[in-house]
């Protein structure tokens, strides 16, 4: 996968491009008739002095960016205090999240609960069950890893057909956070797992302080691996939205299971089978039957831009198709780019080695000849599974599933270069 | 004497030596045989002092190569694992022992927390409840939401139904239908409804809902009584329907495979286009799985966003001047108990409770389109109005104000608060 990485511009394939430059800089460069006034006349923003250090001691994106913001759909669920937004991943670039727009779902809403007043329970069959403060927290050896979180309802609407036209509404249930935070199993040590005798059948139910008390059961084998307990994200405090002041990380598996504000730990012998485990976040086939437990977030990737929210607006010419790739099985090692709905395709450049269960960019640095594509983008991760197309996915669950909808998607880019969400054949 | 003084001329010696040396020539020959012998081993003291300091010299420049040696091999080292990918960053230290930090949970602190109910039936208080006092309770608590025969208002949740449509395009996935273990409703009942009263429910409501749920879904006859001592014995209609994640036999065994990359399909056609957002030109209509129309679409128009903000501003102002801002700011606080059910200020729509824009002044039961109970028909057709006085009276006790109302909120106990809710009100107009 080495090469993947490396320029794929040979020395050769510059000079050819050069010659190319030169014989084309007549056709090919545009010309002025009139000298720009931003560059001859005298701009404000040249002349008079811009603000101080002590106009916002916390900033925010300058107001040109005010678009690149969260998003909800309305009709998706009955009030927006339990409901869901969209990260505007159709904006950013690189692979990091700003906090400030990643998504967020709440189940009883965002709850305000300050460093002071939270509590950390660990009961159950352990030893000596236990209560930490926030500061308590702060005191054991702590770790820092890039994880992406992404709802098991991301592209749930996508299943019966092509729906909502913007990869924010598709794809933006996820984000990818550097995350600070104190080993699961350091926690469980400090309780002392003794009194739970055999690991390996036994579970860790977790639970949020907000008024859904969203709760989940995670198999001890995962519990002892690599769940974090989290205290920052990006380098600062979590958001409110985001679980403020600590919240669990299970890495690579369903958003559900990051239960925010996170409140109390129970070592069980058996799942306690809650209302998020049973009536939600299991995907049911064609038959009626239902599939349960299908925590791990499987191999998916997205084309950001160009895409609805993203139309090619300079014409013909050097295009840069970028996205994003990401696998709960691991590593992203490899994502491949089909510009003819899937017929032919071409290894994309990853930005950089992605991290094991975080976001990988790649881009395909490509010639727009001003004809109409059907853009696709296809992950493969360390483990070789290759993302399936909607039509695998369709012949082995049905569509009415909902959850874990890891498809490849299609995008229909117009000789205008406007960009729509579609299905091919 | 072994040693000439030619001896003093060893270079070891340096400048300090030729003083020495200077002064033996030009001393005193009476100055005695003794004085003589007394710096010949004063030299030879000194000429062993320096053969032991070049020595040393000598064994530091060699530790110092060795050591540079030594140095060049740690840093080609960790050059190589920097760039083999392992470096000094470590996992943080598992501990063997305890770290002795945070304090034993206390009985009571358990018990408060720990209310989790399994399958099996464990963690399942004691109480009853039958179907016919569940009906009342939830006609009081549930109902503004899941209607009053479970059957789910707007997009809230439904309840009862569904059975045999779990194989259908749309699922209808209620408790009886769908949900495998009967403790699971009670515990999230019990957790976390009523949604905006999380964790008021007793023990004995809790298992009167659930009979009732069991009964809207035809589970149980109109006699049945739910007790934790029956309670196992319940079996749930769809307790077989779930598999364990099988994805690795279906599935990843037949995609973990090298993809075609060249001439993979013959021909690609476009099948189905989405229909929101964008106003597609064709085909849209098949592919719209929820019943909404175009209008229902997010905008992208950072724009018109600003404009928004823009409005809401102008609109506040005025009226916020006329209130204490101080109790609009706790009345805000305040309001956090009425946001389930009520929205207010730019842009609210109503939700299971009427909008509260312009509240005070305004007719009871005035907003359109809004499905009032009968109680609040009857006192608009009167022309009754939203005044502060019916406004604490309601907020104390709704229930006892506005007989038949809805409303499942209990009231707010403190004079404070609601005084507080109603200036926070008044600030957005009436």
């Amino acid at each position: 996968m080495d090469d993947i990485f490396k320029s794929r511009t040979s020395r050769r394939a510059f000079l050819r491009g050069s010659a190319a430059a030169v014989a084309g800089s007549v056709a090919g460069t545009a010309a002025a008739s009139e000298p720009d006034p931003l560059i001859t006349e005298l701009q404000d923003w040249a002349s008079y002095t811009g603000v101080g250090v002590d106009e916002t001691p916390y900033g925010l994106p300058i107001r040109f960016e005010a678009d690149v913001v969260r998003r909800n759909v309305e009709w998706l669920t009955a009030s927006p205090i339990s409901s869901i937004n969209f990260t505007p991943i159709h904006a950013l670039d690189g692979t990091i999240t700003p906090q400030g727009c990643a998504f967020e779902r709440h189940h009883s809403g965002a709850i305000e609960l300050s460093k002071e007043d939270y509590r950390l329970m660990i009961n159950g069959l352990v030893d000596q069950p236990l209560v930490f403060t926030y500061e308590d927290l702060e005191r054991f050896p702590r770790e820092n890893h890039v994880y992406f979180c992404e709802c098991a309802a991301n592209t749930g609407m996508e299943w019966a057909g092509a729906q909502l036209n913007g990869v924010q509404f598709t794809h933006g249930m996820i984000h990818n956070m550097e995350y600070t935070g104190v080993p699961l199993r350091t926690l469980l040590n400090e309780a002392g797992l003794n009194a739970a005798g055999e690991l390996s059948d036994k579970w860790v139910y977790v639970e949020g302080a907000d008024a859904s008390s969203n709760g989940r059961s995670i198999p001890m084998e995962k519990a002892l691996d690599d769940v974090l307990v989290a205290f920052k994200a990006n380098g600062e405090a979590l958001r409110m939205e985001h679980g403020y002041p600590v919240r669990l990380v299970v890495p690579g598996w369903e958003g559900n299971m990051w239960v925010k504000w996170i409140r109390r730990i129970e070592v069980v012998d058996a799942a306690v089978e809650s209302r998020e485990e049973t009536s939600k976040y299991t995907d049911v086939y064609e038959d009626g039957t239902a599939r349960k437990w299908t925590w791990v977030m499987d191999a998916k990737s997205v084309v950001t831009s160009p895409s609805p929210q993203k139309p090619i607006t300079h014409g013909k010419g050097p295009l840069v198709i970028s996205g994003l790739a990401w696998s709960g099985h691991g590593r992203i090692t490899r994502v491949d780019v089909s510009k003819d709905g899937g017929i032919n395709w071409e290894t994309a450049r990853l930005g950089k080695q992605g991290d094991t269960k975080a976001l990988t960019r790649f881009y395909l640095d490509t010639e727009w000849d001003g004809s109409p594509m059907l853009l696709q983008s296809r992950a493969m991760d360390e483990t070789g599974y290759v993302q399936p197309t909607k039509d695998q996915l369709r012949e082995q669950r049905g569509e009415n599933s909902v959850y874990h909808n890891n498809c490849i998607q299609t995008w229909y880019v117009n000789a205008e270069g406007i960009a729509e969400n579609v299905e091919v054949s | 004497m072994s040693k000439s003084l030619s001896h003093i001329f060893l270079p070891a010696f340096g400048g300090a030596a030729l003083a020495i040396a200077a002064a033996v020539v030009v001393a005193n020959r009476d100055y005695g045989q003794s004085k003589i012998e007394t710096l010949e081993d004063r030299i030879a003291q000194v000429e062993a002092q320096a053969s032991a300091a070049s020595e040393m010299a000598r064994a530091e420049a060699e530790r110092a190569t060795a050591l540079d040696v030594k140095i060049a091999e740690v840093q080609a080292a960790a050059a190589e694992r920097m760039e083999s990918g392992v470096t000094l960053i470590a996992s943080a230290p598992d501990a063997d022992g305890r770290y002795g930090l945070g304090r034993a949970a206390l009985v009571d602190e358990i018990a408060a927390w720990d209310v989790d109910v399994l399958p099996d039936g464990r963690g399942l208080p004691e109480g009853s409840g039958d179907v016919f006092t569940g009906e009342e309770v939830f006609a009081e608590k549930c109902a503004s939401c899941h209607g009053d025969f479970a059957e789910g208002v707007d997009n809230w949740p439904v309840l009862a139904g569904g059975f045999d449509t779990l194989g259908d395009k749309d699922p209808v996935k209620t408790v009886g239908s769908y949900w495998p273990h009967l403790s699971t409703a009670w515990d999230y009942i019990h957790r976390s409804m009523p949604f905006g009263e999380a964790g008021t429910l007793t023990a004995d409501e809790t298992y009167a809902i659930v009979a009732y749920i069991l009964y809207s879904n035809d589970l149980v006859d109109d006699e049945f009584e739910l007790s934790h001592e029956n309670f196992t014995a319940f079996e749930m209609h769809n307790k077989n329907g779930f598999v364990v994640d099988d994805r690795s036999e279906l599935e990843y065994a037949q995609w973990r495979k090298e993809p075609c990359m060249e001439n993979c399909k013959d021909s690609v056609e476009i099948t189905m286009r989405a229909t929101f957002l964008d106003v597609t030109p064709e085909g849209g209509g098949d592919s719209v799985m929820n019943h909404a129309t175009t209008n229902d679409t997010p905008t992208f128009s950072a724009v018109a966003a600003s404009d928004t903000n823009a409005q809401s501003v102008d609109a506040g102002t005025a009226d916020v001047a006329a209130v204490d801002p101080a109790l609009v700011e706790t009345g805000e606080k305040v309001f956090k108990k009425c946001k389930a059910c009520h929205a207010v200020g730019e842009g609210a729509k109503n939700k299971s409770g009427p909008q509260l824009n312009a509240l005070l002044g305004r007719t009871i039961g005035a907003i359109e389109g809004f499905k009032y109970s009968a109680a609040f028909k009857a006192a608009h057709d009167e022309g009754r109005t939203w005044d502060e006085t019916a406004m604490t009276e309601f907020l104390t006790k709704p229930k006892a104000y506005m007989k038949g109302t809805k409303m499942s909120f209990a009231g707010l106990k403190n004079e404070d608060d609601i005084a507080a809710v109603i200036a926070y009100l008044k600030s957005f107009g009436g």
